[in-house]
């Protein structure tokens, strides 16, 4: 489309940041302040450069846009191979949005090795956008592995009193996880004889390879999401983090999971997919139900929302393995708008625990009246996450359950007793943190949000309203690709129909009844 | 005009809470006052505009949610129910605005109160002019948001905040319902647009929806999933356990939103669905006999409670079940037209309580009043208004709804319709009873306050009794008045609302037997003598009574013990569930999964060899043997190698 390199240039800018943080040399306090600014500018820049790609954009093509080709390891037939669609479009955008966000969420509450944190984030900036924008399978693993190393860092050098235990766990999940899915690409690579994503996308393999393959990526895609039941790193990891290191974990990382159901279960493996649909609608429900019960009991501000988190995946996952448009649809949406909502909710935690050192809930209470702007803020997003039409929230929920209804009207039913649960812990969580008497003088005394952060929290109200009133700003950006994705879908699992033996399809679907127990 | 409607009370719902610190108590007083008092103007126009001749139509203002084939727009639908509606909520809520004035005098957050005022009639304006069901749910969450927000206004008081969340998850338990309700019907006709559902409603008669593995009469399963939803909103027997406890909230709260406007809005939905509802007779049975069971327990407790706002409450829980079996009759009309009336008389009623309270200095226990009525005068004339409103006497607005409700019940001539005649009658009498309970135990006998308080009993200042005129002018003279438009031989509802003609129970409720049409009256002119024996001519009466029939009494007190059932039905077991979940993903997820892996790998490290030590060579374990593993399995299963 052009001959500019937009999306190498968003994927390393941040990267030159890092070469020149490195570069800063003088006295501690400077070189932590010059290395604030520095890596608040890169992330800014790059925002810059995403904004101008999302206008840039042509939303009546599916096809992949702003793309880039060269050969990287030749001998292999490894290429570079950068590209987005109208659904990594919307990630890109969303990683590069938060990163800012994250830096200047940052400014007081890292006292340590400032320097050192700044770079991580702009490293992990580079892989996140990177993820989205790699169209090659390696380079896509390359990535999305990447991502866990300056998280791990993140967690476990600046974050709180577990941080070991939990970065640990983060990591033994994710990278279990990966291992499987670095398989299953060397397998597609073995078969298809390539790596470029488009074209394994035009070649789907076997029926019985297809299951295989889609269970070993599913392993890894579950843990980043999370799915129920590997979603017990998500809760440590959430709490002991820094504020801004939850921020981007439930921001941007999550969505990692989804998008590479998008990119690779969906379409590389449409027939597996359809097969494993039900195993995934259980999972989700299980995902949705449980774990709002579990938010329901919890103590700590941070594990609260993590488990918030989880539930509000499940819709995604319901939604995009629903295979319909409301339903893919309402999982992109959903995710986006969840990127959005509870990094906030992380930020509105964020701002208490700065002032008073704990996420105990009952440690607050009464809080309105003496952070009146905070209360408001923290109560649209709260509103958000419980899914009220008007904020981005609800468009997302009620997408996925429309899509759900249509294929299996129990399932649907069942996941909307989540709108329930949810709205149960949210409120609940709200009225102990910020209504009721003023208990804890400590509490009583904190002052309200201070500039940056209200310079922090403001876009982000005005972006869950305003998707909350008019979606289809994003919508008409993802829909074609969307489109095309499930016309490839149907189009495979059809004439897969029609051509594959009955025979060996009992006998693969035997063997499958072990993995998939739920349904 | 529509736009006048519906946008000056969103519009003063931002200046005042935005810019509430800059406007000042007066300026937002000011604003929002303005604000629905411009509404309820361009509404009254509209009215004549709309109702009183012509048609109706729809404004579209713009594209909200589009995915595939499923389109919804931001729209204003405007016909002679939503104009109907329209002019009810933004009577009622100037009027209660205007009052709020003088009763939150003594608030610090008087710009928060009045914007959340505000921000209800948007949301309440939003639902009734929905052109599909998105928006209307947008509306119905909305006024749910709302309605928390106002209970739980005093958020430093523990108990307000308990009855806020119980009212939004109790109403969100409705909301499953109506959500479930939108899928269906855009499974079933491919649209939520009200237009398209109602034109091909009758096609639709015979098909089937399958649900839950089942198949069901398609219209059927809609209209109970949808009902769900108005039991919640309305509350309903099942559903209704969030009301009493809304009551929280300041009192003019309890008058707009908990009296007058937001639970009418299950009525609302059921009549603007009435193209639906004829062609799913199963459902209106159910909403008939749910509708008469509420009227009748919901005035059984209402004979026993001491909180005077309780009374209330729970009288008007027993109105709406009035409304409901109206509907489940298909006497949509009537339905709306005793909304209408009840709109004036009991926001009138909850407000003259909260000019009682207000003299009281904040004591809304019936036993610590008595011997007032000629302290507060107006306050007490105005009580009875609404109270001979209530119990229907001739000539007041609720004689003239209430009485073609139970008419058109008994002329269904169908089981479920006498059912729900009866159970009115029986709930008219203790209505009447009841009223009269309250009007004797508040303002005659002995004064039962301290001396402080009925020292300090003063009339309310004419800002809170300019309103009260408002609407006892409407408690008096809405049923005459509007008897013909509502429920007349010509009503005005053209295609607003549909009856099919062998369902008229309208017509046919003009040609009941004499009796039927004088019981009403009767039984509730018995009601009063027996309050007047109870209250005033025997004192003791009431004890006696009570001691005789313990048990009803306890259940009747105690609300049938729909609470307690509930919180160890539900919310206890849900706070149990949750903690088991937590352990099992301490105990066994993670005991079998990291940790475990974790403990493992480090055993056997420590056996293998001391030379390496660190998590990373445990990861590098881990992932040898998984890759190890996985290799050898795909090997094995698919006999081929890379």
């Amino acid at each position: 489309m052009f001959d500019f390199p937009l999306l190498s240039i968003m994927t390393f800018l941040p990267l030159a940041g890092v070469l020149i943080i490195l570069l800063i040399r003088g006295d501690e306090k400077v070189v932590a302040q010059n290395a604030k600014y520095m890596a608040l500018y890169t992330s800014l820049f790059t925002l810059a450069f995403a904004v101008f790609m999302y206008l840039k954009f042509d939303p009546s093509s599916a096809d992949f846009q702003f793309t880039e080709q060269s050969n990287w390891l030749a001998p292999l037939g490894l290429k570079y191979h950068l590209g987005v669609d109208g659904i990594s479009m919307l990630f890109v955008l969303l990683s590069a949005a938060l990163t800012p966000v994250c830096i200047l969420a940052s400014w007081e509450s890292i006292k340590k090795r400032v320097k050192e944190y700044m770079m991580a984030f702009l490293v992990l900036e580079c892989f996140m956008i990177g993820t989205f924008c790699a169209l090659d399978s390696i380079l896509f693993y390359v990535f999305f592995e990447g991502v866990l190393i300056p998280m791990f860092l993140i967690i476990g050098v600046w974050g709180g009193e577990r941080r070991v235990y939990s970065a640990y766990k983060f990591f033994l999940y994710t990278l279990l996880g990966s291992v499987l899915m670095l398989l299953a690409l060397l397998t597609l690579y073995v078969q298809v004889g390539t790596t470029d994503i488009p074209t394994l996308i035009e070649n789907p393999v076997a029926r019985d390879l297809q299951l295989w393959l889609w269970l070993a990526v599913f392993a890894s895609f579950a843990v980043k999401m999370p799915m129920w039941p590997v979603h017990t790193w998500l809760p440590d990891a959430h709490v002991e983090a820094p504020t801004a290191g939850s921020v981007i974990l439930a921001g941007v990382l999550l969505k990692m999971g989804g998008y590479g159901f998008l990119r690779f279960s969906l379409p590389m493996f449409p027939e597996a997919s359809e097969f494993f649909a039900p195993l995934v609608f259980g999972l989700s429900i299980v995902a949705i139900i449980y774990t709002s019960l579990v938010a329901l009991v919890q103590e700590d501000m941070k594990k609260l929302i993590a488990y918030s988190s989880v539930a509000h995946m499940g819709f995604v996952t319901l939604g995009i393995f629903t295979a319909t448009r409301y339903g893919v649809e309402g999982g992109i949406f959903q995710m986006l708008s969840h990127g959005l909502i509870s990094g906030a909710l992380f930020l509105c935690v964020g701002v208490v625990y700065d002032r008073l050192h704990t996420r105990e809930i009952a440690r607050y209470g009464g809080i309105v009246k003496n952070m009146p702007k905070y209360a408001t803020v923290f109560m649209i997003f709260t509103l958000g996450s419980v899914g009220l039409p008007g904020t981005s929230g609800f468009v997302g929920e009620f997408l996925s359950l429309l899509g759900a209804f249509q294929v299996n009207t129990v399932v649907a039913a069942f996941a909307a007793t989540g709108v329930i649960l949810g709205a149960a812990y949210m409120l609940l969580l709200y009225r102990r943190v910020v209504f009721g008497p003023q208990e804890n003088k400590d509490a009583a005394k904190m002052p309200d949000l201070n500039k940056r952060e209200i310079a922090l929290l403001a876009p982000i109200v005005v972006l869950v309203l305003w998707l909350g009133v008019s979606p289809n700003i994003v919508m008409e950006k993802v829909s074609p690709s969307v489109e095309k994705l499930l016309t490839h879908y149907e189009e495979q699992v059809g004439s897969a129909a029609q051509s594959n033996d009955l025979d060996e399809l009992h006998e693969m679907g035997e063997a499958e009844m072990l993995e998939g127990g739920e349904e | 005009m529509e736009l006048l409607v519906v946008f000056p009370p969103l519009i003063a719902f931002l200046l005042a809470f935005l810019f509430g610190k800059s406007l000042g108590d007066k300026g937002a007083q000011l604003v929002t006052c303005s604000g629905v008092i411009i509404a309820a103007i361009s509404s009254i126009v509209l009215f004549f505009d709309v109702a009183m001749g012509g048609h109706g139509y729809t404004t579209l203002l713009a594209p909200w949610v589009t995915s595939g084939d499923f389109s919804v727009n931001w729209a204003l639908k405007v016909d002679q129910l939503s104009v109907v509606m329209m002019c009810v909520i933004t009577i009622v809520s100037s009027c209660v605005h205007v009052y709020s004035v003088g009763y939150m005098s003594h608030d610090d957050a008087k710009a928060r109160f009045m914007s959340y005022l505000s921000l209800f009639t948007f949301a309440m304006l939003m639902l009734v002019t929905a052109d599909n069901l998105l928006q209307l749910f947008f509306g119905w969450e909305g006024v749910g948001l709302a309605s928390y927000l106002l209970i739980g206004f005093w958020n430093q008081k523990h108990s307000a905040n308990a009855a806020a969340i119980k009212a939004f998850v109790v109403n969100r338990v409705g909301d499953f319902g109506l959500a479930l309700g939108l899928f269906a019907t855009f499974a079933l006709f491919g649209s939520i647009e009200f237009t398209t559902i109602f034109e091909e409603a009758p096609e639709m008669a015979d098909s089937v929806l399958s649900f839950f593995g089942h198949e069901f009469h398609a219209l059927t399963l809609i209209g109970l999933l949808l009902f769900i939803g108005a039991m919640g909103k309305s509350a309903q027997l099942g559903l209704h356990t969030w009301l009493p406890d809304a009551m929280e909230g300041p009192t003019p709260v309890s008058a707009l939103i908990h009296a007058a406007t937001m639970v009418t809005a299950g009525v609302f939905l059921v009549a603007r669905f009435s193209p639906l509802y004829e062609y799913a007779p199963t459902a209106l049975i159910v909403v008939t006999v749910v509708g008469a069971c509420t009227a009748f327990v919901a005035a059984t407790i209402g004979l026993t409670q001491f909180d005077i706002k309780r009374v209330i409450a729970y009288s008007t829980m027993s109105q709406l079940g009035y409304m409901f079996f109206a509907l489940g009759v298909s006497a949509y009309g009537a339905a709306m037209f005793h909304l209408m009336t009840h709109a004036f008389f009991k926001a009138l009623l909850f407000l003259g309580a909260g000019s009682v309270i207000h003299a009281m200095s904040d004591e809304q226990d019936m036993r610590k009043m008595g011997g007032i009525y000629n302290k507060i005068p107006i306050t007490y004339a105005l009580m009875w208004i609404g109270s001979l409103a209530l119990a229907g006497m001739p000539f007041f607005a609720g004689y003239y709804s209430k009485d073609i409700i139970l008419e058109a019940a008994f002329a269904d001539h169908s089981w479920w319709g006498e059912f729900a005649f009866w159970m009115g009658i029986a709930a008219a009498l203790m209505t009447a009873f009841y009223s009269w309970r309250l009007l004797f135990m508040t303002f005659h006998g002995k004064p039962r306050a301290s001396k402080k308080v009925m020292s300090h009993i003063h009339e309310s200042p004419p800002v809170m009794l300019g309103p009260l005129f408002v609407l006892a002018t409407g408690a008096v003279l809405a049923g005459f008045v509007f008897y013909e438009a509502f429920v007349g031989h010509h009503a005005m509802w053209h295609e607003a609302i549909k009856v099919l003609e062998a369902n008229d129970t309208i017509t046919a409720a003009h040609h009941v037997p004499f009796w039927v049409k004088k019981l009403p009256i009767g039984i509730g002119l018995i009601g009063i003598a027996l309050a007047y024996l109870f209250y005033i001519s025997k004192p003791k009466l009431p004890e006696a009574t009570v001691k005789r029939v313990k048990p009803l009494h306890t259940l009747l007190f105690n609300k049938w013990f729909f609470d307690e059932l509930y919180d160890a039905a539900f919310v206890k077991s849900s706070f149990k569930l949750g903690k088991l979940f937590w352990c099992t993903d301490k105990q066994v997820v993670d005991r079998f999964g990291p940790d475990g892996a974790a403990g493992t790998s480090n055993k056997i490290a420590a056996l293998l060899s001391r030379f390496q030590s660190g998590y990373v060579f445990q990861y590098a374990l881990v992932m040898m043997i998984a890759v190890i593993g996985l290799i050898s399995w795909f090997v094995f299963k698919t006999g081929q190698g890379f």
